[in-house]
């Protein structure tokens, strides 16, 4: 590990198991589908086999009368589900904002199905083989509408119109795009800044590409789920594995119509989401069947509704420009980026286009963004959302400008890197990062160094941002009489969060880490929380941690205070959790060990318990650069990885296997970005390899161990230098590996995946 | 219309059960929704991903993809069976120690697999490993954690 200037921690970069591994390991763990309630039915729902069609009429008559069948759900029993509220039906669309309607359609489709999988109808049944029988004898009767699937198409004039409400509306100043023919295009925004023209003038070499990727999925194993009562009382419990209680609870309640604290989330243990498990899917259906049942409600997804109805990545166009001088120092850059929002507005594209150009210095820039609604599931956030397509088609330009200045790729960088000080492309100067650190440790690194030999063997390398996010935090924590604490958190733990923050909550007071009990509550339970996402849970969820610490580090002094009967000023609060005063009158030692002092709190007034809720900006942005050798097989076209290293700046490592392990993962799924998965729809659009066996994510023994090198650039925005680092790896493995290939056999592409078709079809 | 209810006679974990199941179940859906067994997981349903696995008359099986009227006089072990009373199997402790989980629900499946291939190959080099494992889909880790945890427990 590579440290500038950390403070010595005691815990901090240690490696303790995590507090819910046992559980994990046995069998034990609860995750949304394990649950089991008195009166349990069992929902499953019909999909739309059309991939754009009017529904004319729905006939559920017949799957009502099926014995077992308790209960029949169409979009008109979920809007007016609610007992007090209306939902919002407003029809009239602001510019680049959703229609409240659609929150509602896309849970269950109202006047068209937007794509193949769209919901349409569900069913609660005694059991599911049952509720799968009763969906036979739902008739829908469709008008097939004419699809768009493609980015680029969705977008020509005369493309079928998915919303004919939709007008383009503006997100950023200076252009206005406003108009008033129908479109797909949901809406625009624009970053700009200098004189890209003036820029481009003083350019000695200049290079404008287009690429294009597919669609992925994020590949979560566990599928969506959800189980819901609605009590006689009006009150609505649901359990899921969700990135967010709260969030879901307040889109359920947006969606049924109900007071938001009607509403209860109980959060169950989470099999992975990466940003696909922040939109509600089941829950609502969940709720309503279980509302016309007056019984418990389970659902959950089968692995092709998983691939057909939940948010995959946006299918992306890009066209990046860059100039440069002689030197490498780049003058100008202009891009344009284009993403497929699936049904419903909302694609990453506006955090794509605020990411593509962050690795560098630029004055003269101006990048466009697309949203662009069309056929196929509604996109959700997938790990660094928007930003592995932008900034693989800057990084693939960067290698082509390296090739033709003769200039070593990681020095090309290196002239251009951003720095404290220097405007990202929204104008505002960077606090301290990394990205020169990571560029520097890339070039000493002994894989680098390395000679590379074989025929079709080749390296590339590239590097990647992500912002990170803040947001609201809340926990609790009551110190109990023998000094053990118990810690209540909003944030659920997808992959071991709550060791990273009970971490943190142990260094913050000096105690060990044994002794904090974490716990992931329900949304009744504790102050709000953001979704586990955007890199966020270990930032924020250590800052509220470090804040309820100082609030037990002031009571405890103040309780030493009460039974020394001297002043709370005289008291200090050591880094080994000892409460010291100042020696007595008879020259006696004044001191406390943590432990000692807890059980004297029962006396002196009860037990602490503090709670504390924060939001902060101060997360700190973070780069990561990759290094792949890779070989090519002329004769399958299928792409090797022999050697993978990761250099990040991970601010601090608080518990570093999983900061490794979130490297690791995110490089398995860039690499499955770059290599095979993807999206294939045929000619009526409708999704074709809605399964594991044919959306192919990498398994073990298509990669080889990932090697991990952390550079610590702690953030000053945290109590810990805390930054995110979940989503940087996902980003440099796509335009890594493509610039490998070009090294391996001297083609470029321009559309990921480069799957072994795509690499055949350009070897033949 | 509802299949009438079948009785299966089974050894799980050591003890021996009786599940009542529909014609219809799979031994995934009989452990889960018959008996309240959920350690094994369902990630797809159709054997592509191996989180249902477990180990059915010595053999490792995807549990979603056999009848649980198949069992019959089978002995089944899930990742239930795993730990003895008082101690976790090595695996459980290496995959803990060595973090070869994120969000966890593949580790039920890798568990039983990587069980299977220890009986199998008790020195299983890292090729023959990744291979074995192959049937396990993990989309959190990137396999580097759970390959090493399977080999630092082969070597004892
Ligand atoms: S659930 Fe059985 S293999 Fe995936
Ligand atoms: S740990 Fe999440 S799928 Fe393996």
């Amino acid at each position: 590990m590579v440290a500038t200037g950390k403070p010595q921690y005691k815990i901090i970069g240690t490696r303790p198991r995590r507090p819910d591994g046992v559980d994990k390991v046995t069998g034990r763990a609860q995750y949304g589908a394990d649950i089991k309630l008195e009166g349990l039915l069992y929902g499953a729902v019909l999909r739309s086999p059309h991939a754009h069609a009017l529904i004319k009429s729905i006939d559920t008559s017949k799957a009502e009368a099926l014995d077992g069948v308790h209960a029949v759900i169409t979009n008109a029993d979920l809007v007016g589900s609610g007992q007090t509220v209306q939902p919002a039906t407003a029809e009239a669309l602001e510019p680049g904002k959703a229609s409240p309607r659609w929150a509602a359609e896309s849970i269950l489709a109202g006047p068209k199905v937007l794509y193949h999988g769209h919901a349409v109808a569900a069913v609660a049944a005694d059991d599911v083989h049952i509720a799968q029988d009763a969906l036979e004898l739902i008739d829908v009767e469709y008008e097939i509408l004419p699809h768009v699937v493609d980015v680029q198409d969705a977008m020509l004039d005369g493309a079928p119109i998915l919303h004919p409400q939709l007008r383009t509306g503006v997100r950023a100043a200076g252009v206005d795009t406003r108009s008033d023919i129908e479109t797909n295009l949901a809406s625009h925004m624009r970053l700009e800044s200098g004189d890209i023209e003036k820029g481009f003038a003083a350019a000695d070499l200049t290079i404008e590409r287009e690429f294009t990727s597919s669609q992925f999925h994020q590949g979560y194993i566990e599928p969506q789920n959800a189980t819901a009562f609605w009590s006689h009382d009006g009150r609505i419990n649901i359990w899921t594995s969700t990135q967010g209680s709260f969030m879901a609870r307040d889109a359920t309640a947006d969606v049924l119509g109900v007071p938001v604290a009607q509403v209860k989330v109980i959060p169950m243990e989470i099999g992975g989401g990466f940003g696909g498990k922040i939109p509600i899917y089941l829950e609502p259906m969940a709720a309503v069947l279980s509302k016309k049942s007056s019984r418990p409600v389970k659902m959950w997804m089968d692995r092709e509704a998983v691939f057909q109805a939940t948010g995959p990545t946006a299918s992306s166009y890009s066209k990046v420009k860059i100039g440069v001088t002689n030197d490498g120092t780049i003058t100008a850059a202009e891009c344009l980026f284009a993403m497929g929002a699936g049904g419903y507005p909302g694609s990453p594209v506006g955090a794509g286009v605020m990411c593509a150009l962050a690795p560098y210095k630029i004055d003269n820039q101006v990048i466009d963004g697309l949203d662009v609604v069309l056929n196929t599931p509604k996109t959700s956030a997938y790990r660094a959302p928007g930003a592995p397509a932008t900034e693989y088609a800057v990084e693939s330009v960067m290698d082509e400008i390296a090739e033709q200045l003769d200039m070593d790729p990681i020095d090309l960088r290196l002239v251009n890197v951003a720095e404290e000080g220097v405007k990202n492309s929204s104008g505002t100067p960077w606090p301290k990062i990394g990205a020169k650190d990571v560029l520097e440790a890339m070039k000493s690194h002994p894989h680098y160094l390395s000679e590379i030999q074989g025929e079709d063997v080749g390296r590339g390398i590239a590097i990647g941002f992500w912002f990170n996010g803040g947001m609201e935090s809340s926990s609790s924590a009551r110190v109990n009489k023998d000094g053990s604490i118990a810690l209540i958190l909003g944030s659920v733990d997808i992959g071991g969060s709550r060791a990273s923050i009970s971490m943190q909550l142990a260094e913050t007071l000096g105690v060990t880490y044994e002794q904090i009990a974490p716990q992931v509550t329900d949304t009744d339970s504790v102050g709000y929380t953001a979704v586990t996402g955007g890199s966020r849970t270990t930032f924020a969820g250590g800052w509220v941690v470090y804040e309820l610490g100082q609030m037990i580090k002031a009571e405890m002094i103040s309780r030493a205070s009460k039974i020394w009967d001297i002043s709370g000023d005289e008291i200090t609060y050591s880094d080994e959790g000892t409460v010291v005063g100042p020696d007595d009158a008879e020259g006696n030692k004044r001191a406390f060990s943590f432990n000692e002092l807890a059980s004297k709190l029962q006396a002196t007034g009860g037990l602490i318990a503090v709670s504390a809720s924060s939001s902060h900006t101060t997360q700190g942005a973070a780069y990561g650069g990759h290094i792949v050798d890779l070989k090519v097989d002329r004769d399958t076209g299928k792409t090797e990885i022999l050697r993978y290293t990761a250099i990040q700046d991970v601010g601090t490592a608080i518990h570093p296997d999983y900061v490794e392990g979130q490297i690791q993962g995110g490089i398995a799924q860039g690499v499955g970005m770059a290599l095979n998965e993807e999206y294939y729809y045929d000619s009526d659009g409708h999704l074709m390899n809605g399964s594991f066996l044919d959306y192919r994510v990498p398994v073990a023994n298509d990669l080889p161990m990932l090697d991990v090198e952390m550079v610590e650039v702690p953030n000053p925005g945290h109590p810990f230098g805390v930054r995110g680092v979940g989503e940087v790896p996902i980003v440099p493995p796509q335009p890594t590996i493509r610039n490998a290939i070009y090294d391996a056999i001297g083609v470029r592409f321009y559309h990921t995946p480069m799957s072994p078709r795509r690499v055949l079809d350009e070897l033949l | 219309m509802i299949p009438e209810p079948k009785v299966v006679n089974t050894i799980i974990n050591g003890d021996s059960k009786q599940i009542l199941v529909s014609e219809r179940d799979s031994l995934l859906e009989a452990l889960r929704d018959r008996i309240g067994m959920t350690g094994a997981k369902e990630g797809c349903n159709n054997g592509n991903c191996g989180a249902c696995a477990v180990i059915m008359d010595g053999r490792l099986v995807n549990s979603c993809c056999v009848m649980a009227a198949e069992v019959e006089g089978s002995e089944i072990m899930t990742v239930e069976g795993l730990a003895s009373r008082d101690e976790l199997h090595p695996l459980q402790t290496e995959f803990l120690d060595n973090a070869a989980l994120q969000c966890g629900i593949c580790t039920p499946g890798f568990l039983m697999s990587s069980y299977a291939l220890l009986q199998e190959n008790p020195n299983p080099t890292e090729e023959e490993t990744r291979f074995w494992l192959a049937g396990n889909l993990c989309r959190c880790t990137g396999y580097d954690k759970i390959i090493e945890s399977v080999l630092t427990v082969a070597k004892g």
